[in-house]
C-alpha cells in the first residue's frame, strides 16, 4: 500500500521544502511509492489516522501512533546517511 | 531572492538571540522588505521552533516566519562579533553557539526550493562559512553569496 509520509516544519515553508525534496529523491531511488505531504507541525494532528511516518525538523510535543524521525541531517549533511537508513527501514515495514 | 550590501550586517555586537533577531528584522523593516509585525513574529517563532544548526564549522541559524509578515522576498546575513546561543532545530533544549545568521523573508509557501538547497550547500561547506565569518568586505561577502545562491 502507498505510504503516507508527513514532512513538517514550524512554518511549513523553508526546511520542510528541503526535506521534502530529499525524500522524493530517496523514495524514487529506492522504488518506494509514497505520498509526501508537506505541512506545518501544527497541521500534523489532522493526518493522525492516515499517516505512516512523520519526518520533521522541529520538536514534536505530542505522541503519535506513527513513528517520528528528526530530519535536521538533511539540512546540515551531518548524519544524513543514518537518518536516510532509518527512514527507509520504516518505509519498508 | 534579493540580497544586497545593506542586508549584510557585520560585527553585530549583541548578547542574545532575541537582540540579533531584532537588529536584523528592524533593518529589513526599514528597507521595506517586511512589515513591522515581522520583528515580533520572527522572535516568537524562534522561541517555539528553534532554527540553530550545528555545522562542521561555524554554527548557523535560519530564522524566518509566516509569509503574511513579508512584503518582498529577501535574505539578510548577520555576522556576529561574538557567538550567541540559539536553540538547535528539532531539539528540546540543546543550544549551539551561532556565528552566522541567515534571516529569510519569504513571501510564498513551498517556494524558493533551489535557493534553499543552495543555502544548505553553503552550510555543508566549511571553507565558505569560514570566509563569510571573517571577511571584512561586505562587497566580497555579497558577491560570494550571490554566486553561490544563484538560481537559474
Amino acid at each position: 500500500m502507498k505510504k503516507q509520509i508527513l514532512v513538517a516544519c514550524g512554518a511549513g515553508i523553508a526546511t520542510s521544502t528541503i526535506v521534502n525534496l530529499a525524500l522524493e529523491k530517496m523514495c524514487k531511488e529506492n522504488g518506494i511509492d509514497a505520498n509526501l505531504i508537506q505541512c506545518k507541525i501544527t497541521e500534523v494532528p489532522s493526518y493522525e489516522d492516515t499517516a505512516d511516518l512523520l519526518v520533521t525538523t522541529t520538536i514534536v510535543q505530542k505522541e503519535y501512533s506513527f513513528p517520528v524521525i528528526n530530519a535536521r541531517a538533511f539540512l546540515t549533511g551531518i548524519g544524513q546517511e543514518e537518518v536516510e537508513a532509518k527512514i527507509l527501514e520504516e518505509l519498508k515495514k | 531572492m534579493y540580497l544586497d550590501e545593506t542586508l549584510i550586517l557585520r560585527e553585530i555586537d549583541v548578547d542574545s538571540k532575541a537582540e540579533v533577531l531584532e537588529v536584523m528584522a528592524r533593518n529589513l523593516v526599514n528597507k521595506g522588505f517586511v512589515k513591522e509585525s515581522y520583528i515580533e513574529a520572527v522572535i516568537e517563532r524562534e522561541k517555539n521552533y528553534a532554527t540553530g544548526l550545528p555545522t562542521k564549522g561555524y554554527s548557523v541559524a535560519i530564522p524566518h516566519t509566516d509569509i503574511e509578515h513579508v512584503n518582498k522576498k529577501a535574505i539578510s546575513v548577520g555576522i556576529l562579533k561574538n557567538t550567541v546561543d540559539f536553540g538547535i532545530m528539532g531539539e528540546e533544549s540543546a543550544t549551539t553557539p551561532v556565528k552566522l545568521v541567515f534571516m529569510l523573508a519569504m513571501e510564498q509557501a513551498h517556494s524558493q526550493l533551489e535557493l534553499l538547497q543552495k543555502l544548505m550547500q553553503i552550510f555543508q561547506d566549511e571553507d565558505t562559512l569560514q570566509f563569510l565569518a571573517n571577511e571584512d568586505s561586505k562587497a566580497k561577502v555579497k558577491n560570494l553569496l550571490n554566486a553561490k545562491l544563484k538560481t537559474q
